[in-house]
């Protein structure tokens, strides 16, 4: 048997990677340990989020598939910091937990070139440094030119529950054990990390008259740029807000010791996310806290459990049944599922290139949780970038290595490859430096090109792209050439809206610079005859331009480092000037431009100049 | 292209010419924004007179040479200004570069663009490797030693008030739904920013006061003719005749003399006109007197006690009412006509200078005014470098913005960009420019997460 692609792991990220291979028109084979759990979402149901809702909407400007798998399955749609500026709005669905994965199931299933076939990794075939295809547990060997492992939590992992702990992935799957070490025999550098998820609870036992009401925005949204919203405001499932109190909070410090992370285990290694601590963790960090906020959100229209976000812990069950009880709302509920905390094997990913493929045997890519990251989109995006590189690379053509400045997905991968990680790895919005570039309104501006350029963006929704361009830049010519004349009315209008008043002339495009004018306003002045698209673009372009401006030459600052590369095969240990803290650095992550070596740290601004007149002086000898 | 860099390239302390290097992209173009003749279109390798200004205000009059790409030390564009107004008046040209978006050369960073230009070889490359390994321990030395205690510490809380607002709007972000979390204001950070630019501007005050004990007083005497001025000069330069360094043959005589009072330097500058009117009438007029006040860091203003005060007299008190100053009531020996509630000041000292009656009081009021006394005893809290002060002048003016965009209900998001960079700028003056340090902090100050 023989493939172009192999992918292990049918996650978020072995999903997006199966799909971009296959629609490559690579002949591409999914390897998932249980059909039914492909696309699973085995903790928050909900997909999107800050800068995560930004990285659904690049996915899907490439051409990736979670932003229309989104949509099918939203049973809420959220538009995060609608009242803030355009740069931190980001959208988030509450998604069914069972819809998501049938219809993601179903694409693959519908794709063309694609074979998914249900069987567990246990080695790689490897010859000279270069992989050759995977065996299965039961010794059969299947050749590829290409491997993506995307096996999540699934390496070695250990369920903690109190002061037990079980080998076995989320959902009592058999958790992959041999593959982690034919990884680490290769030589690779393995990093044990930890995670958590909270308990889920019966909907119907919850007092629902004690509690606040969550709901969705009241505007329409979708994440995808190929869809219209079809669904209805009224049919919109909603979350709710429960608090711990003083009595939470004395349950969990009485019984401290029996939580696996305190002291009921007493060999954890694995480092846990700071950004989702577990409620001891909480409790114990933030002991003046009087509250902690705890949010109730739904997992399917098909079954029962509700999702107590905010809540993971790895107490044995009896406590969680006494600390779930303490909470006003909550006195009488039904446990479905206890939560427990989960361990597992992930690859340092500074071993890895910016096109994911990893650097010691070629033709070998990893993506999502095992490169040390978290979450349903760090993964599918990872999955994206893996699959398109691979795919360009059996083409024998350029990858696709995006930028900090184009896209939060670059953002990601740069520091995963530049920096390392210390805890799993979640995008934040204050992690991206030029966030005010990478909007959720103008993903598709920023990327379909590339999408496009690659061949999964189609020569309709290219089209499509160029007339909005088009039309962004005809409307800012209109509001350009036209003026407000300062007559009576048109100044007692400005008034009306708390704007100074006019003297002489001012275009609509100067006008709309300051903050209380909208296009809205403008709109009812001049006629404006474009989509609701083009008329926000054309509002935040201009209404930030200085801002843009600004993020823009910082941008390109960055560039200039980026363009100045450094050779694949530089020896440091030639460079004699090198303080011994860069060269240890620089020979771990093995920098391919200026730009990021800058970005390690413990690389400083002298250990540059001195590499910069290394690489110089190579080149005059040469 | 790489970014514009500046240096003082003479040796420094000795010559009566400093010269400043300026090399990259935008050379030409930084210098002419602060030179009083365009010199955006001058041909390469020209030399051109005029003035280094700051807005209106006159700093040097200087030679600058321009050199254009590619026939240059660096083979970038290179702008040479000969400064001529010694090492203090040099240091604040240099400093209005940096101001203006020139950045600070690293050791040796001349010399290594000159090679990564391909203008030098490869053995002065190799020296130039030595030299910037070697120069940069010592300047990592330098600099520490430079940052007092005092001083890092000032910033160090600077930054930690600005993270914890970076950090708090950062969590607004990316956790809008956490109501427990306080929301960050406009009112907020406005109130948060005020703080700061006191700080600030405390910071630039006893810089300057510390620039003082090394570089001395720039003190100007004023006042109407005949009311004593060239007596006080007179009388300062014969207390003190062993260190009164006349520094002629520099092209401009800027500093008349140099007076030590218990340690700190009196330099009284430009005082032409004051001598050699000892017995001819006094032709200093007010216009002179007022551009003369500008650039002082200590102004003396004589009047007459015998005299009721006139319009003249007025206008100049209203000129340096906001600089340091001292007012010197003289002629005490005659009968009081003046009438001293007209002056609003605090620094009134009376004295005759015909008897020295109060001659001493002028000492310990100028101690007073420049806490002399409290810099003495060590704890200053200031910074030497100009590229140090001007990121805190930099910073200033980026909070002004900061307060425009508030007042313009500008979105908080934008607005965190304007104080992230005040936070990355400073983080240069002390050296911490660790990038996960707001994320670090975003964590340890807030309760967050699944």
């Amino acid at each position: 048997m023989h493939y172009e692609v192999v992918v292990v792991g049918g996650g978020h990220a072995g999903c997006e990677a199966s799909l971009a291979c296959a629609r490559k028109n690579h002949k591409t084979l999914l390897i998932t340990g249980n059909i039914n759990n492909i696309a699973d979402m085995p903790c928050n149901p909900s997909i999107g989020g800050s800068a995560k809702g930004i990285v659904v909407r690049e996915i899907d400007a490439l051409g990736g598939e979670m932003g229309k798998n989104a949509d099918k399955a939203q049973l809420q749609m959220k538009m995060l910091n609608y009242k803030k500026g355009p740069a931190v709005q980001a959208l988030r669905a509450q998604a069914d937990k069972i819809t998501y994965p049938k219809e993601m199931l179903k694409t693959l299933q519908n794709q063309k070139n694609l074979e998914i076939k249900e069987d567990l990794v246990e080695d790689l075939i490897v010859e000279n440094d270069e992989i050759k295809g995977v065996i299965l547990e039961n010794g059969t060997k299947i050749f590829s030119d290409v491997v993506i492992l995307t096996t999540g939590t699934y390496l070695k992992a250990d369920i903690l529950v109190g002061d037990t702990r079980r080998r076995e992935g989320p959902h009592g799957e058999r958790p992959s054990n041999h593959l982690s070490d034919s990884i680490k025999k290769l030589g690779f550098t393995i990093k044990r990390l930890k995670t958590g998820t909270p308990p889920r609870l019966d909907k119907d036992s919850i007092k629902y008259d004690e509690i606040k009401i969550e709901k969705g925005s009241d505007k329409l949204y979708t994440f995808s740029f190929d869809n219209k919203p079809n669904y209805k405001l009224e049919n919109q499932v909603p979350c709710y807000l429960v608090y711990t109190n003083e009595k939470t909070h004395k349950i969990i410090r009485d019984n401290l010791s029996k939580s696996s992370m305190y002291g009921g285990l007493e060999d954890i290694e694995g480092i846990g996310p700071r950004y989702c601590p577990s409620i001891e963790d909480k409790v114990v960090r933030f002991s003046d806290k009087e509250r902690h906020q705890l949010f109730l959100e739904p997992e399917s229209l098909y079954y029962d459990d509700i999702y107590l976000q905010g809540f993971s812990t790895s107490m044995p069950h009896d406590i969680q049944e006494k600390m779930v009880h303490s909470i006003k709302g909550l006195e009488n509920v039904k446990i479905l599922k206890y939560a427990y905390a989960i361990e597992y094997d992930s690859i340092y990913p500074t071993q890895l290139k910016r096109t994911l493929e990893t650097k010691k045997i070629k033709n070998l890519y990893t993506a999502g949780q095992i490169n040390g990251t978290s979450g349903y989109e760090e993964a599918a995006c990872q999955g994206l970038i893996a699959g398109i590189n691979a795919s360009l690379k059996l083409e024998g053509k350029e990858p696709l290595i995006l930028k900090r400045n184009e896209a939060y997905i670059g953002v990601l991968i740069d520091d995963l490859v530049t920096k390392g990680i210390r805890d799993p790895y979640r995008l934040l919005t204050s992690r991206a430096e030029y966030r005010l570039l990478l909007r959720h309104d103008n993903a598709d501006l920023r990327l379909r090109r590339y999408g496009y350029e690659i061949g999964l963006i189609s020569e309709k929704q290219y089209k499509q792209l160029c007339q909005k361009e088009k039309d962004i830049e005809k409307l800012k010519k209109i509001l350009k050439n036209n003026k407000l004349i300062p007559t009576e009315k048109n100044n007692k209008l400005l008034k009306e809206n708390s704007s100074s008043p006019i003297k002489d002339g001012i275009t609509y495009f100067n006008l709309l610079k300051r903050p209380e004018i909208t296009m809205e306003w403008i709109e009812k002045l001049v006629d404006i005859p474009y989509s609701d698209e083009v008329k926000n673009q054309v509002e935040i372009q201009i209404k930030y331009e200085g801002y843009i401006e600004k993020a823009n030459r910082e941008a390109l600052k960055m560039i200039k480092l980026e363009e100045k590369k450094i050779p694949i095969d530089i020896d440091y240990d030639n460079i004699h000037n090198l303080a011994s803290e860069a060269k240890q650095k620089l020979k771990e992550v093995r920098p391919t431009s200026i730009g990021q070596a800058l970005r390690i740290s413990g690389v400083n601004p002298a250990d540059i100049s001195i590499l910069m007149i290394y690489l110089k002086k190579e080149k005059i000898h040469e | 292209m790489e970014d514009t860099i500046a240096a003082i390239a003479t040796a420094q302390g000795v010559g009566a010419i400093s010269i400043i290097r300026v090399s990259g992209g935008d050379a030409i173009e930084i210098v002419n924004k602060i030179f009083d003749k365009n010199i955006l279109k001058a041909a390469s390798h020209t030399i051109h007179y005029g003035h280094i200004v700051n807005n209106t205000q006159i700093i040097d009059e200087v030679l600058i040479s321009i050199m254009r790409s590619p026939k240059t030390f660096t083979k970038e564009d290179v702008v040479e200004i000969n400064c001529h107004g010694g090492i203090a008046t040099t240091k604040k040209v240099l400093e209005l570069l940096y101001i203006n978006g020139c950045r600070q050369a690293e050791p040796g960073e001349f010399t290594k663009r000159a090679f990564l230009n391909g203008r030098i070889d490869l053995t002065q490359a190799e020296g130039t490797m030595d030299l910037i390994s070697s120069k940069t321990e010592k300047s990592r030395t330098l600099a520490i030693n430079e940052l007092n205690g005092n001083v890092s510490s000032l910033i160090h809380n600077l930054r930690e008030q600005l993270v914890s607002i970076l950090a708090n709007i950062a969590v607004n972000i990316d956790y809008p739904e956490y109501d427990d979390i306080e929301q960050i204001t406009g009112k907020k950070i406005l109130l948060q920013m005020n703080q700061l630019k006191q700080d600030i501007q405390k910071i630039i005050k006893e810089s300057e006061n510390g620039k003082i004990i090394k570089e001395g007083i720039n003190t100007v005497i004023i006042g109407k003719p005949n009311v004593g001025k060239s007596s006080l000069l007179n009388y300062l330069l014969e207390e003190d005749k062993a260190i009164v360094t006349d520094i002629a043959g520099t092209t401009r005589d800027i500093v008349e003399g140099t007076i030590n009072i218990d340690g700190i330097f009196l330099n009284i500058i430009d005082t032409a006109g004051i001598r050699k009117t000892d017995n001819v009438i006094e032709t200093i007029g007010i216009n002179k007197s007022i551009n003369l006040i500008k650039s002082a860091d200590l102004i003396l203003l004589i009047l007459n006690n015998n005299e009721k005060l006139d319009k003249e007299d007025i206008e100049l008190l209203s000129k340096i009412k906001n600089k340091n100053h001292i007012i010197i009531i003289n002629k005490i020996d005659l009968p009081q006509k003046i009438d001293i509630k007209q002056i609003d000041s605090k620094n009134i000292i009376y004295m005759s200078l015909k008897t020295e009656e109060g001659a001493t009081s002028l000492k310990e009021k100028i101690k007073e005014l420049f806490q002399l006394e409290k810099l003495e005893t060590s704890d200053l809290t200031y910074l030497t470098n100009a590229r140090s002060l001007a990121i805190l002048k930099k910073s200033l003016s980026s909070m002004k913005k900061i307060e425009k965009a508030l007042e313009e209900n500008q979105p908080i998001d934008m607005i965190e960009i304007d104080i992230k960079t005040i936070w990355n700028d400073l983080g240069e003056i002390t050296g911490e420019t660790y990038q996960d340090e707001l994320i670090d902090n975003l964590f340890s100050r807030f309760c967050l997460g699944k």
